[in-house]
C-alpha cells in the first residue's frame, strides 16, 4: 500500500495550524485550533484506510475495488465527538465572556500568586537575595 | 462455553440507562437519587461477580454483535474485574455522600437534576475503558468519561471554576487529539486497533515505528494519568470542584490513565517495557509530587500533590515489568483510589465545619469535631503507608519487587520511594497539626467575607448521610488491609495472567471459533 501523500501534507499543514491556534490564550481560538487540527488528523484515517476505492457492498463492488470502512467508521465517532467538544467549549467560552468580558484562560493559582507578589516588590518566604561577588564569597542578604 | 461473558456489556449499559431515567426524573429528587444509587449499586454487584468468573473460569471476551474480528470486543480479566470493583464501589459511596450534600443544603451548590445524569455518564464512561479489549473503544471510553467530567468540573458555571475548567478541557482535549493520531498511526501501521491482534502483528514490525507509536500512547495516557512532567494541570483544575466530582476524579480518572498504560505495556508493548524511561519518570512523579505537597497551605491543593506523587508508585511497578511488580502496581492503584477518594471527602466535610479548607484558617477541629480527625486519620496514615494498613502492603509489595530486580534504576525507584513515603507522612502529619490541633494563623473569615454560595446557618454541622458515606469509603480502605492476604494472591495472579498469554487467546478464540 503505498500512502497518498497530499492527504497527508494536507493532514500535516491542518494540524501545525490548529496547534498554532491552541497556544493562543482566548478559548474561541482554542475552539477553531481544535476544530482545524481535528480534521487534520480525520485525514490521516483516510490515509490510513489506503486507497480509494467503491462502496464496500456485497454485490455493487467487486472485493478488490472496495475502499476499507473500518477507518471511515472510527472518522464517524470521531466527528460526532468534535460536535459535543465544540458545543460544549463556546457554552464555556460565552460562560466566561459573560463573567469576565473576555475569554481568555486565566493563570495558574500558582502563577498569579509569585506575579502578585512581585508586583508588591515584595520576596516570597523562601526567597533569599545572593550578590555574586569578585571575591567568590557570596552574599546572601537575611 | 458458557454465557458468562453475557455479563461484560451491564457495567456500561446499566450507568447509561440510569443516565436516561435520572435526565427523565429531573423534577422528582428523591426518585433520582433512588435510581442511581441503585444502578450504582447494581453495576458494583456485577463487577464482583466478574472478580469471581475471572478468577474460577478465567478471562472472559465478549464480541459485541458477534462482529468478529472487526466489531468491539469487551474483555474482562482479573485486573479489569478488581478495578471496576473498587470503582465502582467508590462511586457508589460518593453518590450517597453528593446526595447527603444535596439534601443539606439549601441553596444548592450542584445543580441536582444534571448532576446524577453526569455522574452516572462518567461511570459508565469508567467501565467502558476498564472492558474495552479495543484501543478505539477504550479512546470512545476515555471521551465518554470526559465529557461527563467538564460538566462536572465546571458545574454551576462559578467563574472559578470556569477558570479552572478551561486548563482541564483544553488539556484533555490537546491529548485526545494525540490518541485519535496514535489511533491513526495505528491502523496505518496494522490494519487493527484489536489490542490481542496488535500484540500479534507489533512483533512483526520494525522496531522504530513500534517505539514511536508507544512512545504517543505514553504522552496520552500519561498526561491523563498525571505523570510527572505532564502533571502540572492537575493541581490546578481538581481543588476547585464540589468534593464529591473532586474526590471521584482523584479516585478514578487518573487510574484509568495508571489501568490504560498498564494494559497497553502488557498486552501490546510486551517485549519493550522501556524500564529505564519509565523508571525516572515514576521517580520524578514520587518525589517532585510529593515536594510540590509540602509547599501547600491549602488542604485540598496539597491532597492533589499528593495525588500526583502516589501515581509515581503505580508508574514504579509498571515500569519494573516483573509479576511481582505488577502485582504490587495493581495493588497500589486499588487502595490508593479507596483512599485518596475518603480523603478529598474529609476534606469536604473539613470546609463546612471550618468554613475554609486553607489551614492558616483551620485549627482545633479535633475539639470540635472528633468524628472529623477519626475520618481523617486513618486514611491520612493509610496514605503514608503506617503498617500495618493497605498502604503498607502495597509499598512492602512494591520495594520487594524493586529489590529483587536490582538495577540501579530499581534501586534509585526503592530509595525514592521510601522518601516519598516518608515525606507524605510529613505532608499529612502538617495538616493533622495545623487544621486538627493548632490555632488559626489568620483566624476565621470574617461574616462578610464568607462565601454567599457556603449556606452558614448549617455550616458547623456534620450531616449523616455524609459523614457514613465517607465512612463507608474509610471503612472500604480498611477492609483492602483486612482482606490483605487473599487479594494480594488474587493480584499476583492477575500480575501472572497479564504476563502471560491468556487474555489473547480469549479474546481471539472467538475469531476463529
Amino acid at each position: 500500500m503505498s500512502p497518498n501523500v497530499t492527504l497527508a501534507i494536507i493532514a500535516g499543514a491542518l494540524v501545525a495550524c490548529g496547534v498554532y491556534l491552541i497556544t493562543e490564550r482566548s478559548l474561541s481560538r482554542i475552539l477553531m485550533g481544535v476544530m482545524v487540527a481535528g480534521n487534520g488528523v480525520n485525514l490521516l484515517f483516510l490515509v490510513a484506510s489506503g486507497a480509494a476505492g467503491g462502496p464496500p457492498l456485497i454485490g455493487v463492488t467487486p472485493k478488490e475495488e472496495m475502499s476499507d470502512p473500518l477507518p471511515q467508521a472510527m472518522v464517524l465517532t470521531a466527528i460526532v465527538i468534535a460536535l459535543a467538544t465544540a458545543a460544549f467549549l463556546v457554552t464555556m467560552a460565552y460562560r466566561s465572556f459573560q463573567l469576565n468580558g473576555h475569554d481568555e484562560v486565566a493563570d495558574d493559582v500558582e502563577d498569579t500568586r509569585i506575579r502578585e507578589l512581585a508586583e508588591a516588590d515584595e520576596a516570597s518566604d523562601s526567597f533569599e537575595e545572593i550578590r555574586f561577588t569578585d571575591t567568590g564569597d557570596d552574599v546572601v542578604s537575611e | 462455553m458458557n454465557n458468562l461473558n453475557n455479563l461484560l456489556p451491564l457495567p456500561v449499559l446499566l450507568p447509561m440507562l440510569g443516565a436516561a431515567l435520572t435526565l427523565l426524573l429531573g423534577r422528582r429528587p428523591r426518585l433520582q437519587r433512588a435510581v442511581s444509587i441503585l444502578t450504582l449499586a447494581g453495576v458494583s454487584a456485577v463487577a464482583g461477580a466478574l472478580i469471581w468468573i475471572t478468577d474460577t473460569h478465567g478471562v472472559q471476551a465478549l464480541w459485541v454483535g458477534a462482529w468478529a474480528p472487526l466489531g468491539i470486543v469487551l474483555v474482562a480479566d482479573r485486573l479489569a474485574a478488581l478495578m471496576l470493583t473498587v470503582a465502582s464501589l467508590v462511586t457508589l459511596g460518593v453518590l450517597i455522600y453528593a446526595t447527603g450534600q444535596d439534601e443539606e443544603e439549601v441553596h444548592r451548590e450542584t445543580p441536582v437534576s444534571i448532576f446524577h445524569p453526569t455522574f452516572l455518564l462518567l461511570s459508565s464512561g469508567v467501565s467502558d475503558a476498564f472492558l474495552a479489549g479495543d484501543l478505539f473503544n477504550l479512546f470512545v471510553g476515555f471521551e465518554i468519561l470526559l465529557f461527563a467530567s467538564y460538566v462536572l468540573i465546571t458545574m454551576g458555571g462559578t467563574g472559578e471554576r470556569i477558570s479552572a475548567g478551561s486548563i482541564y478541557v483544553v488539556i484533555n482535549l490537546v491529548s485526545s487529539l494525540l490518541f485519535l493520531t496514535a489511533l491513526s498511526v495505528i491502523y496505518g501501521a496494522t490494519g487493527t486497533v484489536n489490542m490481542a491482534q496488535l500484540n500479534l502483528r507489533f512483533a512483526e514490525l520494525p522496531g522504530d515505528v513500534t517505539i514511536g507509536i508507544q512512545l504517543l500512547l505514553l504522552v496520552v495516557f500519561a498526561i491523563k494519568a498525571a505523570v510527572f512532567p505532564l502533571s502540572f494541570w492537575l493541581p490546578d483544575s481538581y481543588p476547585t470542584a464540589p468534593a464529591p466530582v473532586t474526590a471521584v476524579f482523584a479516585g478514578l480518572l487518573t487510574k484509568v490513565g495508571v489501568y490504560a498504560i498498564l494494559r497497553t505495556q502488557t498486552l501490546i508493548f510486551s517485549n519493550s517495557p522501556l524500564t529505564d524511561l519509565l523508571g525516572w519518570t515514576a521517580l520524578a512523579t514520587m518525589v517532585i509530587g510529593i515536594l510540590g505537597a509540602i509547599a501547600q497551605s491549602e488542604i485540598k491543593r496539597l491532597l492533589s500533590f499528593t495525588l500526583v506523587s502516589h501515581i509515581g508508585y503505580m508508574m514504579f511497578g509498571v515500569a519494573l515489568a516483573t509479576q511481582a511488580s505488577l502485582g504490587g502496581a495493581i495493588f497500589y492503584t486499588a487502595h490508593h483510589i479507596t483512599v485518596q477518594a475518603s480523603l478529598f471527602l474529609v476534606a469536604g466535610l473539613i470546609e463546612r465545619v471550618g468554613g475554609s479548607t486553607s489551614m492558616d484558617r483551620l485549627g482545633g477541629l479535633a475539639a470540635t469535631a472528633p468524628v472529623l480527625g477519626v475520618l481523617f486519620f486513618v486514611p491520612a496514615m493509610n496514605l503514608a503507608g503506617i503498617p500495618p494498613l493497605s498502604g503498607f502492603v502495597g509499598k512492602l509489595g512494591l520495594l520487594m519487587a524493586g529489590v529483587e530486580v536490582g538495577t540501579p534504576v530499581a534501586w534509585a525507584l526503592v530509595f525514592g520511594s521510601v522518601l516519598t513515603s516518608l515525606l507524605t507522612l510529613y505532608a499529612v502529619a502538617k495538616v493533622w497539626g495545623r487544621a486538627f490541633w493548632g490555632t488559626p494563623v489568620l483566624g476565621p473569615l470574617a461574616p462578610d467575607e464568607v462565601v454567599a454560595d457556603d449556606d452558614d446557618a448549617r455550616a458547623g454541622k456534620l450531616p449523616g448521610v455524609m459523614v457514613g458515606a465517607t465512612a463507608f469509603l474509610v471503612v472500604l480502605g480498611l477492609a483492602l488491609t483486612f482482606a490483605a492476604g487473599p487479594l494480594y494472591e488474587y493480584v499476583d495472579r492477575a500480575a501472572g495472567a497479564l504476563l502471560g498469554n491468556s487474555y489473547i487467546e480469549a479474546v481471539l478464540s472467538g475469531v476463529n471459533g
